[in-house]
């Protein structure tokens, strides 16, 4: 039977098919990934800092959270070329008064925004501009919010103004838009209230050329597919670039891995003697080498580089081959068409490349695929350790940087939640196609 | 009998003897790699650093000026650097450490401190060492009689639905039991609050032998179960596959055309001869544990060997490592000694022309 026909014999198991549709949204994801952000904007966006990000929600959740009822408000922008003029006055002198008004519709009732905050960028020569702001609700209240002064490029985070706060009674953020009406009851609900928001922009310029752009910026509860960390990074992009870094390391340690200890197996199966004295005393070194341990050292000691960690690994495995092969090369040696090619003449080499290996070739198939899953999960445990590379995102770095920011403990588990189903869904995906592969390729199996 | 007991004695000697050698080597190439990295000379130099200045605390050098005393301490220094031969070539500063590695004689700590207040590395790892092992001796056990069990239970119903259900299930080991330690901890202390999310014993310990071995027991827990959940699916799968093996041979035939009873066929006929490969997948699956416990005990904050590795990386203390590293290979040898006893003590062909028929 071709090796062909006995990979399609994987149709008839039902969970190989859920593990391959597994693999192949992985494989997807990774093309997507690699795409959609090149390796070096991955590295750039993803170390950037929180400059980059200052638009998006801190610790949000992702937005699917909605469709389970929860009604949680997303992240509300407006820009200046947005917003209405309602009155404009030239006081004389260079000076001139506009009012604008900045609208959004805030249709949530599940949570408050978690931040308010008017970015400013202007240029202007001695004067920096001015701003009057004031608030309105939908029910028609107007809460006069101060004057500010437009110095450059930065941001007024209302939600931070302490002054503001302690006049409202509460955090902005909330008093902005709670509702205020009594319930039924005669109690007041604390949730906000829906409708359409203004925010009220009474802007005065000193000097004829000076430029003013705004931007309202009202932080929701949820971002994005993955919701977004502690320094406000989507962690949709960690979660993408994981995929196609799980699945290059764990691919290609366990293949290069399970190509060498079949050929060293058999090299040590074959020759006998002291080279397989030496092969089988190197196996036995590697297991007792704490791979772990050392490769926290490499870690430690030499540079947390992924593609380090991944050839030290790969130069561990080097040591010494399998105890299982070794096994399976001992009774192979025996048999009749093994004989064949001595009896032709065939040279030691020839009968281990061209006869030993690839007849426990098919064998190795389901070893390579059930191996992976280790591999994944070795990166990610290095990650655990706060050893994981210092630039690239993978899965393990999430749960770590979740983990130790007591994502558990707040209430966060999104953030460890939707890597750890990565993790889960790689591993599982890859073992149920091994687990068929095995009974497909060992016909010892087959019928249990 | 006897006569099989020195063939096992001497095999036991053998095996000792070149396990060690392979420790030996283990921990020579675990220095090796430490030492491209600079540490292991790290490590003596802040050794060095610890006798001078303890030196220095006598009360007639304390009185000398301070220009004096750095004199003092330099030359010192120097003194010790050439006493331990950090001017000679690493090779032959490679055999002290080596020496040093196997007696785990790794000096003292550069920021850690043993829960009893000494800085010797020794003594910070090997107090951890009791720790790890009442988990994972706990959770092995465990893991082991429940899997052999409940296989031996399904190859009997061969086909049935709960056999066809722990094989679909099996595919749920290939995630590590730290993974499923951070679910439990997520369902049971974040969200149930009715377990802790770690630590050893409650603040401040209970007071009463009792209430503190309860309390041990309440944190152990969880690791535990995250350790069997990590493990019961595939070993089941694999050890029923091998019963499954094992009772379609002709000599069970045999015996059931004999009529035995089946505790008898199963204990004796099944059991007896699958050992030593089960005794082998025990061994593989003990060394990838105390891999994997290094990352459970981090997570559960179980203070043991590998979370003692996780705050020496947090501390960036090398000696510490670099001793863990050791220790590690140490226990992962005793494992193997100790799996190879028991496989030649259950392995008949291991003892090679014993008197025909005796058992051990």
């Amino acid at each position: 039977m071709t090796l062909w026909m006995r990979l399609k014999e994987l149709r008839r198991y039902p969970s190989a098919l859920i593990g391959v549709a597994v693999i192949a949204l992985l494989l997807l994801m990774s093309v997507y990934a690699v795409i959609r952000y090149p390796y070096s904007q991955a590295i750039s966006l993803w170390r950037a800092g929180e400059r980059t990000w200052i638009e998006n929600p801190r610790n949000a959740a992702p937005f699917w959270y909605n469709w389970f009822g929860a009604d949680l408000p997303l992240t509300v922008k407006v820009n200046l070329n947005e917003a209405r003029l309602v009155d404009q006055q030239d006081l004389g002198g260079g000076v001139r008064r506009r009012l604008l008004v900045l609208s959004f519709d805030y249709p949530w009732r599940g949570g408050f925004p978690t931040e308010i905050a008017l970015f400013y960028d202007t240029t202007f020569q001695r004067a920096a501009p001015q701003a009057v702001l004031s608030w309105r609700t939908p029910d028609g209240r107007e809460v006069p919010l101060g004057t500010q002064t437009l110095r450059g490029s930065g941001r007024y985070l209302l939600s931070g103004d302490s002054t503001l706060a302690r006049r409202l009674g509460a955090p902005p953020q909330e008093a902005l838009f709670r509702d205020v009406r009594l319930g039924p009851n005669g109690v007041r609900a604390d949730r906000p209230l829906p409708g359409r928001y203004e925010l009220y922009v009474d802007l005065y310029t000193f000097e004829p050329d000076t430029k003013v752009d705004l931007r309202l910026v009202v932080y929701g509860q949820l971002h994005g597919w993955a919701g977004t960390d502690h320094l406000r990074r989507d962690i949709t992009i960690a979660l993408l670039w994981g995929a196609p870094i799980a699945i290059a390391f764990g691919m290609s340690a366990a293949l290069t891995l399970t190509l060498w200890y079949l050929f060293i197996s058999a090299l040590g199966a074959w020759y006998g003697g002291w080279v397989d004295a030496l092969v089988d005393r190197l196996t036995e070194l590697r297991m007792i080498l704490p791979l772990l341990p050392i490769l926290v050292m490499v870690g430690m000691f030499w540079s947390r580089s992924i593609w380090l960690i991944l050839a030290v690994l790969i130069l561990y495995g080097l040591i010494g081959g399998s105890k299982g092969y070794r096994a399976m090369y001992m009774q192979a040696r025996a048999f009749p068409y093994i004989e064949a090619a001595r009896a032709y003449g065939a040279s030691n080499f020839r009968i281990v490349r061209r006869y030993l290996v690839p007849r426990f070739l098919p064998l190795a198939i389901p070893a390579f695929v059930n191996a992976i899953p280790g591999y994944v999960f070795l990166e990610a445990s290095l990650a655990i350790l706060g050893l994981g590379d210092p630039l690239l995102p993978t899965w393990g770095k999430l749960i770590q940087d979740a983990y130790s920011r007591g994502a558990l403990y707040l209430g966060y588990y999104y953030w460890i939640l939707i890597p750890a189903a990565m993790l889960f869904l790689t591993g599982v995906g890859f073992a149920f196609v091994g687990f068929a592969l095995d009974r497909v390729f060992n016909p010892r199996l087959r019928s249990l | 009998m006897l006569e099989n007991l020195r063939r096992l004695g001497s095999y036991m000697m053998v095996r000792g003897l070149l396990l060690f050698l392979t420790v030996a080597v283990a921990i020579w190439l675990i220095i090796i790699i430490a030492n491209l990295g600079g540490a292991m000379d790290k490590v003596i130099e802040s050794e060095i650093k610890e006798r001078v200045g303890a030196m220095l605390q006598n009360p007639d050098i304390q009185q000398l000026p301070a220009a004096e005393r750095l004199r003092i301490y330099e030359q010192n220094v120097e003194i010790l650097r050439r006493q331990y031969g950090l001017d000679r070539p690493f090779i032959e500063r490679a055999v002290r450490y080596l020496l040093n590695g196997i007696t785990l004689n790794f000096g003292y700590a550069d920021r850690l401190t043993s829960d009893t207040g000494s800085k010797q590395v020794k003594l910070i790892l090997l107090e951890r060492l009791p720790h790890t092992l009442l988990l994972w001796g706990t959770s092995q056990v465990i893991l082991f009689f429940l899997s052999v069990f409940i296989a031996l239970m399904l190859s009997r119903r061969y086909g049935s639905l709960a056999d066809r259900l722990a094989v679909a299930l099996a595919p749920t080991s290939a995630p590590p039991a730290w993974f499923y330690g951070i679910l439990l901890i997520l369902i049971f202390a974040s969200i149930l609050r009715v377990l802790p999310y770690g630590g050893f014993v409650e603040a401040p310990p209970p007071p009463t032998r009792l209430g503190y071995a309860l309390s041990v027991l309440k944190h152990m827990t969880l690791p535990v179960l995250s350790v069997i959940i990590g493990g019961i699916f595939s070993a089941i799968y694999s050890w029923r596959t091998f019963f499954l093996i094992y009772s379609s041979e002709d000599y069970v035939e045999l015996a059931r055309a004999k009529g035995l009873p089946g505790r008898v066929i199963e204990r004796r006929y099944i059991l007896r001869p699958t050992l030593p490969p089960i005794i082998t997948n025990f061994a593989m699956m003990l060394i990838a544990v105390w891999m994997g416990g290094i990352i459970t005990e981090t997570v559960f904050a179980w203070p043991g060997l590998g979370r003692r590795l996780y705050e020496a990386i947090g501390a960036n203390d090398t000696a510490v490592i670099v001793g863990a590293n050791a220790l590690y290979g140490y226990l992962l040898a005793i494992s193997v000694f100790v799996l190879d006893i028991l496989y030649a003590a259950l392995d008949p062909r291991v003892r090679v022309g014993a008197v025909g028929g005796q058992r051990l």
